[in-house]
């Protein structure tokens, strides 16, 4: 589970999954164990249009605040709200129920610069 | 020799072993946390932690007349010590501002032992020292990088305290026991930063580790500063640096209770002028309605017509409350409690409320 060769990522530390043209974006186990304890998620707004890298949510620890950012160009299409009840989900299911947000991406030819499981395993220096 | 810039704590491999996540803390690379801040909060509250707080200060201070010059300088009266006893206390500069606070340790008639935090080291050598007549045979020294200091806390702390140390008796609350084992000096204070029972341990840096290592086995969960924090803010402890400041009058700050303000000392005419006119602003406790993005430090607090009153001084998302809690200076007329308020979060606003301190007390 700890880096689903299926998935893309980033240098943030962001975990990117493609179906058509639409991304689902949250944070890496190895992430959410070095925040621990997520308290808190903001959710980016539903439509906000974003450039990749743009600071667009926010997950907090006990101890600190940690940008969340558009790993592609294009538009916020949903937000997971269960996230709002249940921040801790981020810890115990990152890939799964702790997704953070959902985005239509607008040129999906920047796919191809994500990193692939193995760049980011080597990233981390798994 | 104080020169606390980059050091290390001489438990430093060990925490490295327990899988620490180290942080520089006041010019020391220091544990934040070990597993999980919310689990090492959990387990101190519950049970007992051990805390690493070699960073802190340690200064002696020796000769005739200690105490009376002590009395001259801190806000609470020295005098009220026997030998074995501890006090909070507080140093301040000469309008009455915050320079430290610290617990001082009358271990002998004459000899006093002080803590004083890690940050503030140089600065309160420097201060007590520029407050030394040469007429007093005083001999003041830092022996900070000597020593090792770990606090042992939680309502199990006081059989932990038995398992490592057989028929040995701990401390009445704010007592001293001091002791030489393989002919070095340990140190014991019933005191702490938590809240909960417990005590620090002060022992020769070399063997700290060893130390740290005895209570583990006695099962204290090994904690981090970020803990150690958030245990402080829950029970309303002050951070100096934070909610203490040399703008500040610990009255303001709400500690009156530790300025004895029947005998002079330095900032004393201040306090009592401000304690005749009344005060323009007060350290509040601050508590979220409802959830929301955890306060932290800086983050402005607005009233409810959305002027901004001042900002937070701390804040954190309480483990044992499960809500956001912060402190922060407000003018007099917004300080009641039961005020309401908005704290901005980058350009939110959360609602929260003046509470009475603390936010957590026992049972």
């Amino acid at each position: 589970m700890s880096i689903p060769e299926n998935l893309k990522y980033t240098a943030d530390h962001e975990w990117i999954s493609m179906e058509g043209d639409i991304a689902t974006v949250g944070i890496t186990n190895h992430a959410q164990e070095e925040l621990t304890d997520i308290v808190f998620v903001e959710l980016p707004e539903l439509g906000l249009e974003c450039k990749a890298e743009d600071s667009i949510a926010v997950v907090e620890s006990v101890k600190a605040a940690s940008d969340i950012y558009a790993p592609l160009t294009g538009s916020v299409v949903a937000a997971n709200a269960e996230l709002e009840g249940d921040p801790a989900l981020v810890n115990t299911d990152p890939h799964g129920k702790g997704w953070i947000f959902k985005m239509k991406v607008k040129d999906l030819s920047d796919v191809d610069a994500l990193m692939d499981a193995t760049a980011y395993s080597a990233l981390i220096g798994g | 020799m104080s020169e606390a810039v980059n050091q290390s704590s001489p438990l430093e491999s060990l925490h490295i072993e327990l899988g620490a996540k180290m942080v520089p803390f006041a010019g020391w690379n220091m544990p934040v946390q070990y597993t999980s801040n919310m689990d090492e909060h959990q387990a101190v509250r519950e049970a007992v932690g051990v805390f690493d707080i070699s960073h802190m200060g340690q200064f002696f201070l020796q000769g005739e007349g200690a105490e009376d010059w002590l009395n001259g300088i801190l806000t609470n009266n020295v005098k009220k010590l026997s030998s074995g006893d501890a006090q909070y206390t507080i140093m301040l500069n000469e309008k009455g501002g915050v320079i430290d606070d610290l617990i001082i340790y009358k271990m002998a008639e004459d000899k006093v032992f002080m803590v004083v935090n890690a940050s503030k080291i140089d600065e309160d050598l420097a201060w007590l020292q520029s407050q030394l007549d040469a007429d007093l045979k005083l001999t003041l020294s830092d022996d900070s990088l000597n020593w090792a200091g770990m606090a042992v806390q939680g309502p199990d702390a006081v059989s932990a305290y038995g398992e490592v140390l057989g028929g040995r008796t701990l401390p009445k609350r704010n007592g001293v026991d001091v002791w030489e084992e393989n002919g070095q000096q340990v140190i014991v204070c019933r005191t702490g930063y938590t809240g909960e029972d417990g005590f620090e341990l002060f022992t020769r840096a070399e063997d700290g580790e060893a130390w740290f290592q005895k209570f583990i086995n006695a099962g204290a969960k090994p904690c981090g500063l970020g803990a150690r924090d958030s245990l402080r803010l829950e029970v309303c402890f002050p951070l100096n640096g934070s909610d203490l400041s040399p703008e500040r009058t610990p009255l303001e700050a709400g500690l009156g209770y530790f300025c004895a303000l029947d005998k002079p000392f330095i900032g004393s005419e201040v306090l009592l002028k401000q304690q005749e006119n009344g005060l323009k602003e007060r350290l509040v406790a601050i508590k979220y309605l409802g959830t929301g993005a955890p306060p932290r430090a800086h983050y402005s607090i607005h009233d409810k017509e959305g002027k901004q009153l001042g900002e937070l001084t701390s804040g954190v998302f309480s483990p044992s409350l499960k809500e956001g809690i912060a402190m922060g200076y407000l003018p007099v007329s917004h300080a009641a409690v039961g005020t309401e308020l908005d704290i901005d979060v980058r350009g939110r606003k959360f609602p929260a409320v003046i509470v009475k301190k603390p936010f957590y007390k026992k049972g």
